[in-house]
């Protein structure tokens, strides 16, 4: 079977029918985020074959993750990678306590769409703000679009700070990632 | 003038929720848990403490794994009971297991405004606000940072936000926001301002300090030396657990509290090896992701378990619980946030949490109300009257009243009833009235919560802090900025 097809006639038809029966309710986020990681796994594995063969999979768009400096909290980053990755992004995590260089060196290295940063307390989400001034002063936005996230972030906060897009959980955050790249 | 706290004390109700055998399965499950699994330690001091312990350290991982007899032993050094000190010693909290005293809760990023009831981003003044209209409450027992200063800069923002308490309140209070070195040592040395000297905090604690575990399994470095630095000085200090089943923690309930215990009890241990005899507490708001988003719920049936389940391990361990209680999702004041108040409250005051935090927030404590804050206070005392129970003897059967009534007739004009009518409960907040009353006002128990939390905040006054010692506590924090 040639990898393209086992990507997009096994696990995307897979993942699909677990997001649709999702959206029914009948099936919960650890069954969500247990065909994201399976997913995850098997492009792993067939994308260098696929790349070996001159082919490419078809990608949503690349994004790159983190939780801001300072901030160790990356539960709800994680789940975010995961629910993107299985939507078909290239998702590029960074981990936790990352600074603003780390987060900006990262996206141009990867050429990144959006750029996705977490934040749990309010005395680390200014860190936010600090990525998106440096964004701004190297003239990188609106080629990079910036979403943020985490418990203290409200949208008056979000547009404070001037990001593109902001979201209450990871179900949401794929939504927006779409929308910002208008494949929605 | 800050009136005597109300704490619930002497209970007559009683709960078994875990048997002494589930007990200590979850105890021996949660000492395996730390001896093979391991918890991280992100801070060297804490790895050099438990390495010269003879716990075994993977510095590069930077987790320890420690032998159940290092575990046991060291959280034998517990002080079993302690005061949390207040400005005004009458306003002192003892956490002696026959006790449960309401905090306000925190820390929130919102505050439904008490004026124009608009939501808005929290500030220092709210805090300054809330701390006031607290102190003017006979239920609010002690204070918790209720939201965060965002108006002060970042790296102090935990320091301002404690003065401004001390400064309108003389109740005991408790921050889960500083967690730093630089901010610990600060807020020491202003807390020794009001004790009268750094040699006096472990005798008056007018400070007491929570952190945040990071589960599942996992602490957070500053943190862990905040905590030290306070255990040193006898400063309170607990470390709060809020595995969440489903997400942060397994989804059963009784795995969840073995994670959470294993990380609340290896952070315990901690503090006992470095300072044994440190003033600690349990602390735990665990709960259910919810199943459809992982979003934190803050309420619902798990929760209320938790509450009461997670005093029995503290008992088992023989120190004092700060429980999460009040706690819900609800986005205003309404049917939801009623329930698990009421029965998140119930069920950790049954058995005797002592700290319950706490009063005012909703959507998952990230939005302050006033109103509910006031609410919160009539369900704790609701409970309050409660836990008292029905007494038996003789005044209270009272057969020389009811034979002089006899059948028929009523009880409202005999002595004995004038003598015991204060007892029974008068709300404040709910409505009792005839139908045709409310039905021409249409107004309801936040109307009249809001009402009773602006005239506290006009009308009480606290007694003030000696502006020397502000002005001290201001230098300090300068000092932290430069």
């Amino acid at each position: 079977m040639h990898p393209l097809d086992a990507i997009t006639k096994g696990f995307v038809v897979g993942v699909n029918y677990i997001g649709d029966q999702f959206g029914r309710g009948e099936a919960f986020l650890p069954e969500l985020v247990m065909a994201g990681e399976a997913m995850k796994a098997a492009v792993a594995t067939l994308e260098p074959e696929l790349l070996k063969l001159g082919s490419a999979r078809e990608i949503m768009g690349r994004v790159v993750l983190a939780t801001v400096e300072g901030d160790i909290h990356e539960i709800g980053k994680t789940l975010v990678g995961t629910m993107l990755s299985a939507s078909g992004f290239d998702v590029y995590d960074i981990g936790v306590d990352a600074p603003a260089e780390k987060i900006i060196g990262k996206a141009l290295e990867v050429n990144a769409d959006i750029i996705g940063m977490s934040a749990l307390l309010t005395t680390t989400m200014v860190r936010q703000r600090e990525v998106i001034e440096e964004l701004d002063k190297e003239g990188l936005r609106p080629r990079i679009r910036v979403m943020v996230g985490g418990a203290p972030i409200t949208r008056e906060w979000y547009e404070k700070i001037k990001a593109d897009g902001y979201s209450e959980d990871a179900i949401g955050a794929v939504k927006i990632a779409k929308q910002l790249l208008g494949k929605e | 003038m800050t009136k005597n706290i109300k704490s619930i004390s002497n209970p007559k109700l009683k709960l078994e929720i875990l048997t002494p055998e589930e007990v200590k399965r979850i105890h021996n499950a949660t000492l395996w848990i730390i001896e093979k699994v391991g918890v991280r330690f992100p801070s060297k001091r804490a790895l050099d403490i438990w390495e010269a312990n003879g716990a075994t350290i993977d510095r590069e991982k930077m987790i320890v794994r420690a032998k159940p007899e290092l575990i046991e032993e060291a959280l034998k050094k517990c002080l079993p009971a302690y005061v949390l000190a207040a400005r005004d010693p009458q306003q002192d909290c003892a956490l002696d297991g026959n006790h449960v005293f309401l905090g306000t809760d925190g820390c929130g990023v919102e505050v439904i405004d008490i004026e124009t009831k608009q939501k808005r981003t929290s500030c220092l003044q709210d805090v300054a606000d809330i701390a006031r209209v607290a102190d003017g409450t006979e239920e609010v027992g002690f204070h918790w940072v209720p939201v965060s200063a965002q108006d002060m800069p970042a790296q102090t923002r935990g320091l301002y936000e404690v003065k401004a308490i001390w400064e309108n309140s003389t109740k005991h209070v408790q921050t889960e926001s500083i967690y730093s070195v630089h901010e610990a040592k600060a807020a020491i040395e202003m807390a020794a301002l009001i004790a009268g000297g750094k040699d006096k905090l472990r005798e008056r604690p007018v400070l007491s300090l929570m952190q945040c575990t990071a589960p599942p399994l996992g602490h957070d470095g500053g943190s862990l030396d905040a905590a030290l630095l306070a255990a040193e000085v006898g400063i309170p200090t607990g470390f709060m657990t809020m595995a969440a089943c489903l997400t942060t923690g397994p989804a059963t309930m009784a795995c969840n509290l073995v994670v959470g215990n294993a990380e609340v009890i290896a952070g315990t241990a901690l503090l006992q090896l470095a300072y044994p005899g440190a003033p600690v507490f349990y602390a735990a708001a665990q709960t259910a992701s919810d199943l459809r988003t992982g979003a934190y719920t803050g309420g619902g049936p798990e929760d209320f378990l938790f509450g009461a389940a997670t005093n029995v391990l503290s008992d088992f361990y023989n120190i004092p619980l700060s429980m999460g209680s009040f706690a819900t999702g609800a986005k205003e004041p309404n049917w939801q946030a009623g329930i698990e108040g009421s029965l998140s409250t119930f069920m950790a005051s049954v058995v005797m949490s002592d700290m319950l935090l706490g009063c005012g927030f909703l959507h998952g404590s990230r939005i302050w109300s006033y109103a509910e804050m006031m609410m919160d206070c009539e369900i704790f005392s609701i409970i309050h009257k409660m836990m008292q129970g029905i007494v038996v003897n003789d005044e209270t059967l009272a057969l020389d009243t009811i034979a002089t009534v006899g059948p028929g007739g009523h009880f409202l004009a005999q002595k004995h009833t004038r003598n015991h009518m204060r007892g029974l409960f008068l709300p404040q907040f709910m409505d009792r009235r005839p139908y045709g009353e409310w039905e021409n006002k249409k107004d309801d128990a936040r109307d009249w919560a809001l009402a009773k939390a602006r005239k506290t905040l006009k009308e009480h006054q606290p007694e003030p802090l000696d502006p020397k010692i502000s002005t001290e506590m201001e230098k300090i924090i300068k000092s932290v900025e430069k």
